[in-house]
């Protein structure tokens, strides 16, 4: 007998009578909300995300700001090359190895779905945003939000979303509760994360 | 090879893994609340948590709808586990991913140290899993030569202090800032005595000290928070980022999952990443959550195993009453409010499972008789009930476990004196006039004596009244 059958047997033989019909799952909580911009902005900053609200014509020069003169930025293959400022040198990821990404000051990406509620973006490798590798390794991750990408909250987020690609949710900077239960930022992902939000 | 009878749901095996301490909780717990540091420590940061807990779930309306859908989407898992289980493993499969069935903790870990034995690593890089801890697999990997290292902070500490974990989501709860510096200082290579015991700067140490591991070790072992029958999806939810490197930059993972993980549909993902981080960190989210179907070409490990495994849960589902405790998201609020765990720390309760949760779920895991004082770790007060997210009925299952310990025979047949006492009222009458002789006779204060004294060990036998009610109601 395989271990599968096994346990199977064990968990029929254990639910006896009972393995009938689906139990009815009340689902009263709020499936659908007003998207509202000024929550994210507010849930971000909670979590010491930088928050930066511009016109996509100015994404360049937030990035210039934000990035020291010559700093190394990597980006995915699919990212809009007008988004990225001349004073940056530009990596774009074609199979990056991993300590080339590690060495990087940082990373730009698009973003799947920004949820207000939680003060999340969520990537799913999408050619704007790329393995999941990429902001992963980079000390400050830069992400763009387009205002259309923000739902009320977490069920929403999840309709909009494909299981079948691998997904990053991110709600701030890394951080740890491991120390007397405070949260506080940066452990191994990102220590710095900018959201530039656009119209 | 022999096997139990198929289909005889059997408890988690003895000598394997943690779920059983090495005595009974009211001893254990004597040394936790003999430490005053420990208590220290405990009560600063469950209060903390507390709050912080309590402050981001009074921002949704509708936590209580959330909670109820929470509880019934589990207590369908629980009548569909087989059928689900099939549906995860076909979905998994379809998607690259390897499925593995492990009957119990011995199964599990010679499955995960046979497939990282077969990559050639000889070190693995591991994301803070309750399943994992409670087979004991970090011991079976180093039997074989293998190294696994704990990525998550908490985790590294209680590694690097050769301790023993103390909270579901804080293992290294029961250590401060300043122990914590201690620990790096002591065991980290090239950290010098300037650092001070700020948590960001631990943390940075934590961040340089295993950057290079998680680049160049090959395999990845990490646990579950959910698996999506309908689509093969697993969930990790996290803080560090470590999760986010063990799952991403290795060439192989090894997912570890209790059965009881699963969800039945994507959109239920909807109710519990609601839950978990409110309940569990107190945060709205929680910094970081992976979502993965099977493997992925180009983007993260190309080889993916899952691991299922059993280990006693099919005995806690055969249990009609038990089987809610296997509704636990491990968010570990119960312990956070729990006045007991408060006071004793995690440790007390023997296995990796502590807290009122833990004091229902160990002793159905192995079987009451092999965790019997843990039931009675309580004083019922409920409130791990009004904390629980998916609303896991934690005092009656204390009360229906302790039904299940074996009890003394003296307490049996004081039982069954005291009931037969009171069902004759002329006798009774007799027995209050020979309590309150003992009053005459200044036995005040003290204990019952033996075979019964077990009753007033840790309490006070009350001062029987000078007047009974029998009496006053008698001169009136």
């Amino acid at each position: 007998m395989t271990a599968r059958e096994l346990v199977l047997g064990r968990l029929r033989a254990a639910l006896g009578t009972d393995a009938r019909a689906s139990v009815e799952v009340p689902r009263a909580y709020r499936r659908a909300g007003m998207r509202d911009l000024e929550q994210l902005v507010d849930r971000l900053v909670d979590y010491r995300a930088e928050v930066h609200r511009l016109a996509e014509a100015d994404i360049a020069d937030t990035i210039s700001g934000i990035l020291p003169s010559g700093a190394t930025v990597v980006v995915p293959p699919g990212l809009p090359p007008a988004w990225l400022p001349s004073t940056v040198t530009v990596v774009v990821d074609g199979g990056l190895a991993n300590e080339q990404i590690g060495a990087a000051d940082a990373v730009v990406t698009a973003v799947a779905v920004a949820v207000a509620e939680t003060g999340t973006v969520v990537l799913d490798g999408s050619p704007d945003q790329g393995r999941r590798v990429l902001s992963l390794l980079p000390d400050l991750h830069v992400c763009v939000v387009r205002a259309d990408q923000v739902v009320a909250g977490v069920p929403e987020a999840l309709a909009r979303l494909s299981p079948h690609r691998p997904l990053t949710w991110i709600s701030g900077p890394s951080a740890t509760s491991d120390i007397e239960l405070n949260r506080v930022e940066g452990v191994h992902g990102p220590r710095n994360l900018h959201v530039i939000l656009l119209p | 090879m022999t096997r139990t009878f198929l289909g005889m749901p059997v408890t988690a095996p003895p000598g394997v893994g943690h779920l059983r301490g090495a005595e009974p909780f009211p001893s254990a717990a004597r040394r936790g609340l003999a430490d005053p540091q420990l208590r220290r420590n405990l009560g600063h940061a469950t209060k903390t948590i507390r709050a912080k807990s309590a402050g981001v779930i009074g921002e949704v309306p509708d936590w209580q709808e959330l909670r109820a859908a929470g509880s019934a989407i589990k207590t369908d898992v629980m009548a569909r586990l087989p059928e689900l289980l099939e549906q995860l493993e076909a979905k998994v499969t379809a998607a690259g991913g390897v499925v593995h069935w492990a009957a119990d903790a011995n199964e599990a870990n010679r499955i995960v140290t046979d497939l990282v034995r077969a990559t050639g690593g000889s070190r693995v890089i591991k994301v803070k899993s309750m399943a994992t801890q409670e087979i004991g697999l970090n011991e079976a990997l180093e039997a074989v030569g293998i190294e696994p290292v704990e990525t998550d902070l908490a985790e590294l500490i209680v590694q690097l202090g050769d301790d023993r974990p103390s909270h579901i989501l804080v293992p290294a709860i029961h250590r401060n800032r300043a122990e914590i510096r201690e620990i790096f200082l002591r065991t980290m290579p090239g950290v010098d005595s300037t650092l001070t015991d700020e948590p960001a700067a631990l943390a940075a140490v934590a961040r340089r000290y295993l950057r290079q591991t998680f680049l160049t070790t090959k395999v990845a072992i990490s646990g579950a928070n959910f698996a999506v029958a309908d689509t093969g999806t697993l969930a990790v939810v996290e803080s560090e980022g470590n999760g986010r490197m063990c799952l991403t930059l290795p060439e192989t993972l090894i997912t570890v999952m209790g059965i009881e993980k699963v969800v039945p549909t994507w959109r239920d993902l909807e109710v519990f990443l609601q839950l978990l981080p409110r309940a569990s960190t107190g945060e709205r989210m929680n910094p970081y959550t992976s979502m993965w179907t099977g493997v992925t070409p180009g983007d993260g490990p190309q080889a993916f195993h899952l691991v299922l495994l059993d280990n006693g849960r099919s005995a806690v589902l055969a249990d009609e009453v038990g089987r809610q405790a296997l509704h636990c998201i491990r968010c570990s609020a119960c312990l956070n409010v729990c006045p007991v765990y408060e006071r004793t720390g995690g440790h007390a309760y023997g296995s990796v499972y502590p807290g009122p949760i833990g004091a229902v779920l160990s002793p159905q895991l192995t079987g009451v008789a092999d965790n019997s004082s843990l039931p009675y770790a309580s004083s019922l007060c409920g409130a791990c009930y009004d904390a629980c997210p998916v609303k896991i009925n934690i005092p009656e299952l204390l009360v229906h476990l302790r039904d299940q310990a074996p009890h003394p025979r003296g307490e049996a047949t004081a039982m069954a004196a005291a009931a037969y006492t009171m069902n004759r009222p002329r006798l009774y009458q007799a027995a209050q006039r020979a309590v309150r002789l003992s009053r005459l006779a200044g036995r005040r204060g003290r204990g019952i004596p033996p075979p019964l004294d077990g009753w007033t060990a840790s309490r006070d036998l009350p001062d029987p009244p000078a007047q009974t009610f029998r009496d006053w109601w008698a001169t009136r």
